[in-house]
């Protein structure tokens, strides 16, 4: 009999055709270590960072490769310094379009510029403009690199998930095929499957929060036209769009323009070519050539399942929470999940933790998501005012930041994705008050310029221990566990980083290159301390 | 902390300032010119404990509950 795993959307890349598994024709379903459900950004983020730590991982997917269609954009500094720990981000830097400055408008008078990116000193750019599909392939380049040097990776296409069933030490799956039905187990399942999660809807778990009644237009324009390569948003455009509008650049000579269109309209009629072209003239003016690449129609909502981790099966991703896209924080905080959840899942199966190390996933990410979800909701506010009185403030504000500097600090088009700081996280050792803040444990390494290469470069395999002007062992085994090493001399960016007001230091820093624990000198016991409690055994 | 005791150094001359500000001008128009007035007073006073304060007090005026 023939069945059929339709495709619901068409695909910008065929990477992983159907191929039938031995797995399919077995007697009893075979049991896996880890399945990921979901070949979007974060599954694939998340077979490629296991697969690397040597943790055998399958992934299914009921497409064979991205979607068509440009989707997310904006790809931040955190997402890139760990696509680059993935070995991913070479191709994306040069494909990717850099950009740091973006310019706010209201009509057609420039309010003023900001720099993302003032401090030098950093590896990564502030942001990268990369259409979703090719973030998603050059990941996929990723995994069969990583699968050609060994890594235990393996994708199935067309491998629809119709049903689970959690058990206490095992969950077991339900795949539709081409060739149709089969079971499988495994021992975590990790449910990447988007902001429409059918492994949430089958669990029966909640997705709370709030709808935005607003409908954003994206055209995706193919033109040559000599923008500069920068941010800019209009509030209440000059060309009469509705409230306001972005343009982004991005590869290939095509740009995305967003258009807020407001909650009452005729979706089949607005998403008709002339009349985009129409919204699309009034921008442009007159006389500018371009093809309409990739248009759609959106709406949006803040919301989240209020808890991340259920038994064996982990949320991660848009599944797990969701956000509007001012601020580009979807796929960039989904990426920090899979940051999170990698490492520890890998202690988790290796023996080397306690599965209780997976509640802090949840925490932390649910803090992170909580921050996402505030910032973007701040956003949207300001955007598009709720309230008359709301709407008169809003005003205010850009009447001022014309001129008065202050303003333009309230003035909120979107609070660009920032990676989240996990304080008060409960794998947090002992800080120290003259270090500087911004590296305080729970903070993402800031990265600094080392002799012929990186910081970061340098972090993330395993635990760190990272001593600045103090010496530390190159080889360390504690808790079972291999901790590497690295001396550094202070550099003015080490020192204004990681010192502050004292001479010199040694840090503790998690797989994910978040600092665990600091101290002004090097003492083993307070890192066997500190190291049992980041892997949650204390 | 907020200030509550008197703190104006010409309370007549501050107070009859505001309403001639106002003068001439349409009810939205006044409203956007209070807009403005709070967001440049806030910014002035900066700290974001007293900035709260005051907002919980124009919300209502009885004193906090000791
Ligand atoms: C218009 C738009 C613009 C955006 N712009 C940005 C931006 O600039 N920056 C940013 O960071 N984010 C942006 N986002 C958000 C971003 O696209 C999402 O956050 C991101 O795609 C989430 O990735 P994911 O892997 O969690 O889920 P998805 O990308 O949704 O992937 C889920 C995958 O699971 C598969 N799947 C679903 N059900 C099953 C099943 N039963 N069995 C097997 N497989 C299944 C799907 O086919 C899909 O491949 C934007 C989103 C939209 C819509």
């Amino acid at each position: 009999m023939k069945h059929d795993v339709p495709e619901r959307y068409a695909l910008a890349f065929r990477l992983y055709p159907y191929a039938r598994s031995p797995d399919q024709d077995a007697r009893a379903p075979v049991r896996h270590r880890v399945i990921v459900v979901g070949g979007g950004p974060v599954g694939l983020a998340t077979a490629l960072d296991l697969g690397r730590r040597a943790i055998p991982v399958l992934l299914l997917d009921d497409h064979e490769g991205p979607g068509l269609g440009s989707r997310a954009l904006c790809f931040a500094k955190r997402t890139l310094e760990i696509c680059d720990r993935l070995g991913a981000a070479a191709p994306m830097l040069e494909k990717g379009v850099q950009w740091n400055l973006g310019k706010v408008f209201r009509d057609d008078r420039l309010l003023y510029e900001f720099n993302l990116l003032p401090e030098g000193g950093h590896a990564m750019p502030a942001f990268i403009n990369l259409q979703q599909p090719w973030f998603e392939k050059f990941l996929h380049d990723a995994i069969l690199s990583a699968q050609a040097e060994g890594a235990p990776i393996e994708l199935r296409g067309k491998n629809r998930v119709d049903a689970i069933t959690p058990d206490t030490d095992h969950v077991t799956l339900t795949v539709m095929t081409p060739d149709g039905p089969y079971h499988l187990e495994a021992d975590w399942l990790i449910a990447c499957d988007g902001a429409r999660s059918p492994l949430r809807g089958m669990m029966g778990l909640g997705f709370e929060g709030r709808v935005f009644e607003d409908n954003f237009l994206i055209a995706d324009v193919k033109m040559k036209a000599d923008f500069p390569t920068e941010r800019w948003f209009w509030f209440e455009p000059h060309f009469k769009s509705g409230d306001s509008a972005l343009l982004h650049k991005q590869p290939d000579d095509i740009w995305r323009i967003d258009f807020q269109l407001g909650w009452n309209i005729d979706r089949a009629k607005e998403l008709e070519p002339a009349r985009i072209r129409a919204r699309v003239d009034a921008m442009l003016g007159p006389g500018v050539d371009y093809e309409l690449d990739w248009c759609s129609i959106y709406t949006f909502q803040c919301r989240r399942m209020e808890r991340f981790r259920h038994g064996r099966v982990l949320f991660a991703g848009d599944s797990a929470h969701q956000v509007s896209p001012f601020g580009a924080r979807g796929a960039n905080s989904g990426i920090q999940d899979v940051d999170n959840l990698a490492w520890k899942l890998a202690l988790v199966v290796q023996g080397a933790a306690p599965d209780s190390l997976l509640d802090s996933y949840d925490a932390e990410r649910v803090h992170g998501a909580e921050e996402n979800i505030l910032n973007s909701t701040r956003s949207t506010d300001f955007i598009t005012p709720k309230t008359p009185v709301s709407r008169m403030f809003r005003n205010a504000v850009l009447d001022l930041a014309e001129t008065l500097p202050f303003a333009r600090t309230v003035v909120n088009s979107g609070r660009l994705s920032l990676p989240c700081t996990y304080d008060g996280s409960a794998l947090n050792g002992p800080d120290h008050p003259q270090m500087p803040p911004r590296t305080r444990p729970g903070s993402p390494c800031p990265d600094a310029p080392l002799a012929g290469g990186w910081l970061l470069a340098q972090l993330g395999r395993g635990f760190t221990l990272l001593g600045i002007g103090i010496e530390v062992p190159p080889q360390l085994t504690l808790h079972g566990l291999a901790v590497d090493g690295l001396t550094l001399d202070p550099s003015p960016e080490l020192a204004a980083r990681y010192l502050g007001d004292v001479p010199g230091a040694v840090y503790l820093i998690r797989p994910d290159q978040h600092v665990a624990a600091r101290w002004d000198r090097f003492e083993s016991a307070a890192l066997g301390q500190a190291l049992a409690r980041a892997i949650g055994k204390e | 902390m907020l200030i509550t005791t008197p703190n104006l150094t010409r309370a007549d001359e501050s107070y009859a300032r505001l309403i001639a500000t106002h003068d001439g001008l349409t009810e939205a128009e006044s409203h956007a010119l209070n807009a403005r007035l709070i967001l440049i007073l806030m910014n002035h006073i900066g700290d974001h404990a007293i900035l709260a304060e005051a907002m919980r007090l124009a919300r209502d005026p009885r004193p906090a509950a000791p």
